[in-house]
């Protein structure tokens, strides 16, 4: 069912787009209308997620460490896995978003037998890696068409990401390995049975929509093409605030724009703002350094106290009648 | 209350301007869109100014029609094409194509350019080498 209404959803979006410019004609609106407001909803949303993030207070000093903390002198700190200053915190939240070395560690639980193995297990890390970094080139590709002149730099890039020089258009590497990726992203929720009974609809739909932009590109690409000037014109037009819609664009090209509008606009209300999230979990941006630094609890109220000091000052008098020893004196 | 508010409005600033960098990078440029220029004497002396193929065909289907012609002869010994009309044309990008289209920097590469494409025709193919 869940699995069911995210692919329906997804064929509803492209139904929509095909509908709404391959018949209805309503090329202005989804050719400018939408991607602005997409947009604009991805912005503001993202900011304000940020923000909402940012109003959480961390109560404790929490860094999951998973090496030798920093000690005596003779005894070797594991300065990524167990950070104690800002310069460690960078370097492993540099290599937990560039490489995400926390998946890395993967483990997996298995009964062999009647022994409990425990093994590493790196697919998810590798097609969570593959995903990633095809879907940056990929958006970094995409900046060609917002850009003139091209920079030679992203032209570098897409030369590297076409360097096998297989037909023409020539075909780049990163829209195989995204497939792939996505595909046994997918592949793992369906048929891993522990992983599909945990999964919702809020994991199948982006990886549908994913599949949904990246075949629609791959069509539009390679088989029905569209005239890439007139997309290029369109691009502009949009980053110069001058928006046109040239006539001769087919419909594919507004199915792939309506889908990448829809993933903008889900972006900020969805899981998917891990890509913000991640820079705010405490458990890694936060240096283990609680032994030398007091971390105050941002949620402590100032405590009236009476301090012994206050106590004696008060009590004074009595305390001499009483026979108590007093410090003062 | 915002906790930490210096490093999640730094980062929110980076996060903007990475956002609108395309629209910062545009700001003050004219719209150049290229203006491929059919002129070349061999196409003004034609009578009737015909491609192999429709002009939207040429234009968006170019680079998958070269890619066929370049099987077709380099690798089955084909050298005619048919094309939709039923007209015939020998095969060759030197010989038919840049026949006409003599012209590459005021033709071929005004769009290659604007959309950042560079082809690898001349990694094989010897400019000005026309029969």
């Amino acid at each position: 069912m869940k699995i069911w209404s995210s692919l329906v959803a997804v064929l509803a979006l492209v139904l929509i787009a095909w509908l709404g410019t391959g018949v209805a004609g309503l090329y202005t609106v989804f050719g400018v209308g939408i991607p602005y407001l997409a947009f604009l909803i991805f912005a503001l949303g993202f900011i304000y997620r940020i923000l909402k993030w940012g109003r959480s207070p961390v109560p404790f000093c929490i860094p999951t460490t998973c090496g030798q903390q920093k000690s005596l002198p003779w005894i070797k700190q594991n300065k990524i896995e167990n950070p104690s200053g800002t310069a460690g915190v960078v370097g492993r939240m540099i290599l937990e978003i560039l490489f995400f070395r926390s998946l890395f560690r993967n483990l997996k639980t298995e009964k062999r037998g009647d022994k409990l193995g425990f093994g590493s297990a790196k697919w998810l890390w590798l097609g969570g890696l593959a995903f990633h970094w095809s879907m940056l080139i990929i958006l970094l590709r995409h900046l060609r068409f917002f850009l003139d002149p091209v920079p030679s730099l992203l032209q570098g890039l897409d030369g590297l990401d076409s360097f096998l020089q297989i037909g023409l258009p020539i075909l780049y590497i990163t829209d195989i390995i995204i497939v792939a990726a996505l595909l046994y992203l997918l592949a793992r929720r369906l048929f891993v049975a522990q992983v599909r009974y945990i999964s919702l609809a809020s994991d199948y739909f982006p990886l549908f929509l994913l599949l949904g932009i990246a075949t629609s590109g791959i069509i539009m690409r390679y088989f029905l093409r569209v005239d890439v000037v007139s997309v290029k014109e369109l691009a502009l037009g949009l980053v110069t605030l001058r928006p046109t819609v040239p006539a001769d664009i087919g419909s594919i090209f507004f199915i792939h724009i309506f889908l990448v509008s829809s993933l903008f606009a889900y972006f900020p209300w969805s899981k998917l703002m891990h890509a913000g999230g991640i820079f705010l979990s405490p458990t890694r941006n936060m240096a283990n350094n609680s032994r030398r630094v007091r971390h105050i609890n941002p949620w402590n109220y100032p405590v009236d106290v009476h301090s012994y000091a206050e106590y004696e000052a008060e009590f004074k008098e009595k305390m001499k009648k009483a026979g108590v020893p007093v410090e003062t004196e | 209350m915002i906790y930490g508010g210096k490093k999640i409005f730094a980062g929110l600033f980076i996060f903007v301007v990475l956002l609108i960098s395309p629209f910062l990078a545009n700001i003050g440029k004219a719209d150049a869109q290229p203006n491929p220029s059919l002129n070349t004497p061999t196409i003004d002396a034609l009578a009737a100014k015909q491609c192999v193929g429709s002009a939207q065909f040429m234009r968006t289907y170019h680079m998958q029609l070269l890619n066929e012609w370049r099987d077709q002869a380099l690798r089955h010994g084909e050298y005619t094409y048919v094309n939709s009309q039923g007209q015939k044309f020998t095969i060759s990008l030197e010989n038919t194509c840049l026949k006409c289209h003599s012209n590459e920097q005021q033709f071929c590469n005004t769009c290659h350019t604007y959309v950042g494409v560079t082809p690898y025709c001349w990694e094989c193919h010897q400019k000005g080498a026309t029969q």
